[in-house]
């Protein structure tokens, strides 16, 4: 094996090809913004590249003040995290719930359907002002915003996995003497659940997109305020190290949602369970 | 006289087209059809005509638009709690167990875990998958997935088998397998099973007797043999028996005809469509 095939991306060095990507992104972001080391292309100055898109030497000084030597965002990044957990549990339980009994009711779902569409097609963001003034500038009014737009995603996901149940596997449970609340316990629920976890994926980035905007909207505390706040004097390197702090904690969320559903979803067909030697 | 265990009278069932509520189609009409307690009765007949409806009336899955069901001379209302149903579908919970999916009956009336966990682990045996109690379905072969449903459909001892193509998705020699099994575990329980193929020899050598259904729309008995050869039977073996060649042909006589017209039927709704 001559050292090129070596070097070239395979399930074994997988992780260091991530790994030496994310280093190369910052290596271009660094040289191309660092004031003096390259002429600048588009620019009239060298310092404008900086000023636009920040210095990721700079961005990362940022980060390890906040997280070591003040270590003043914790109390921030509670908030932001308290926000979308809840925004999280709230409108995953309660999509669950209403995809699970609209599903089960042919005339509420066929009543209430135009309604949902256009609850759905509205651009949810949008409400945010209306509850900050509902519920004013603290937790509560993130949490409304992130759950409007978590609800929708689990709600339909789990109104289309119970109305894709196999009706022999139905018929079959109730041969076998289910009642209606065991139908539902023991068919309908799990039946749905592979669809709602691939729903929770995506609400998990939605329940932080709510946390986030509703607090650079108008708010005293979480990392959306310190962006609000940084982007007021044109501190753009604090910008971008507040969207790289939320974009960990979203990858971490994922991977906990990824977690859970990997140990719950055992008896799920995966590809290919042999090893190749 | 004892109540036969399943019968129908002058049943029929007419099915209205979803997407156009004026089209209306038939699939059985005028079927009287009786299981006695014990007996093993196969119903035959070319596709489409029907077989799959009168098995879920039997079931209470579907209610007949006329005609009556009675089951031990009891009318039928909703589920038929007396009758087992094997599906001809895949039809075990894709998230359990095999073993959790043959508890599954016993657990949904009620009988307390340990018991019906022993339970299980016993029929689990006797369809020989013993050692697979914890695969998934999806880790089964087709063969094994078919002998966890029997399991499944037995271990709550149902009065009533209803089976529908149950072996039609096997290969031959897992079918004979599977089919010399049931006629044991038949033997040794004596209940009422109603059987639904499409193969003549399956049927003639499984049962006590053979209707033949005539080809939809409307379809209905057209034909009922006594099948007298000597039980126990090995399926493969009696295939060879001059009685079941005279059988065969008898009620080959009468089907033909039906599974020819049944073929130029959906030719037609085909070149129709």
């Amino acid at each position: 094996m001559t050292l090129l095939d070596r070097l070239k991306p395979r399930p074994g060095n997988l992780r260091l090809w991530q790994v030496g990507l994310l280093a190369g992104i910052f290596l271009v972001w660094h040289v191309l913004t660092t004031p003096g080391l390259v002429p600048p292309l588009v620019f009239e100055n060298d310092q404008q590249a900086a000023f636009f898109f920040g210095e990721p030497l700079k961005v990362a000084g940022r980060i390890w003040r906040w997280f070591v030597t003040e270590g003043d965002i914790y109390a921030h990044l509670g908030v932001t995290l308290l926000e979308t957990v809840l925004a999280f549990g709230i409108g995953a339980l309660t999509g669950l719930a209403g995809g699970l009994w609209l599903a089960l009711q042919p005339m509420a779902s066929a009543l209430l359907e135009p309604y949902i569409k256009a609850l759905n097609s509205m651009p949810r963001i949008i409400l945010a002002p209306i509850f900050a003034v509902w519920f004013g500038l603290g937790v509560a009014s993130k949490v409304a915003l992130g759950v409007t737009l978590v609800f929708f995603i689990v709600f339909f996901n789990v109104y289309q996995g119970v109305k894709e149940v196999s009706p022999v596997l139905l018929a079959n449970a109730r041969m076998l003497g289910a009642s209606p609340r065991q139908l539902l316990r023991h068919v309908y629920l799990p039946s749905a659940t592979s669809w709602v976890f691939s729903s929770l994926h995506t609400s998990v980035g939605l329940a932080f997109v709510g946390a986030v905007v509703g607090e650079y909207l108008g708010s005293a505390s979480g990392v959306g305020y310190l962006i609000h706040q940084a982007e007021g004097v044109f501190d753009i390197n604090t910008v971008m190290a507040g969207i790289l702090v939320l974009t960990g904690f979203a990858l971490a969320l994922d991977g906990a949602v990824g977690r859970i559903e990997r140990r719950l979803m055992t008896w799920q067909p995966r590809g290919g369970e042999t090893e190749k030697l | 006289m004892t109540a036969p265990a399943l019968q129908l009278q002058d049943v029929a069932c007419t099915f209205i087209d979803r997407h156009n509520p004026a089209a209306r189609y038939t699939a059985v009409a005028g079927v009287s059809l009786t299981v006695g307690a014990g007996e093993f009765v196969s119903v035959v007949g070319p596709t489409g005509c029907g077989k799959s409806t009168l098995l879920n009336v039997g079931a209470g899955l579907l209610q007949p638009s006329t005609g009556s069901v009675t089951v031990f001379g009891q009318p039928l209302d909703g589920i038929n709690r007396r009758a087992g149903y094997m599906f001809q579908a895949e039809s075990l919970m894709p998230w359990r167990t095999a073993l959790q999916n043959v508890m599954a009956g016993l657990e949904f009336r009620g009988t307390p875990p340990a018991e019906a966990r022993a339970l299980a682990g016993d029929w689990l045996r006797r369809v020989g998958l013993g050692a697979f109690g914890d695969r998934y379905p999806h880790q089964m072969s087709g063969g094994m997935r078919k002998r966890a449903s029997l399991a499944q459909t037995l271990v709550l001892d149902p009065d009533i088998i209803l089976m529908d193509e149950p072996f039609s998705a096997l290969d031959i020699q897992t079918r004979q397998l599977m089919e010399n099994e049931l006629l044991d575990l038949w033997q040794s329980k004596k209940k009422a099973v109603l059987f639904i193929t499409h193969d003549l020899d399956e049927a003639i050598a499984m049962s006590d007797r053979v209707v033949v259904l005539s080809a939809g729309p409307a379809s209905h008995p057209i034909g009922d043999f006594t099948v007298d050869l000597p039980r126990p039977r090995d399926v493969a073996e009696v295939r060879t028996t001059p009685g079941f060649i005279a059988l065969h042909q008898a009620i080959w006589a009468v089907l033909r005809d039906e599974v020819l017209k049944g073929y130029q039927q959906q030719l037609q709704v085909k070149a129709g469509a």
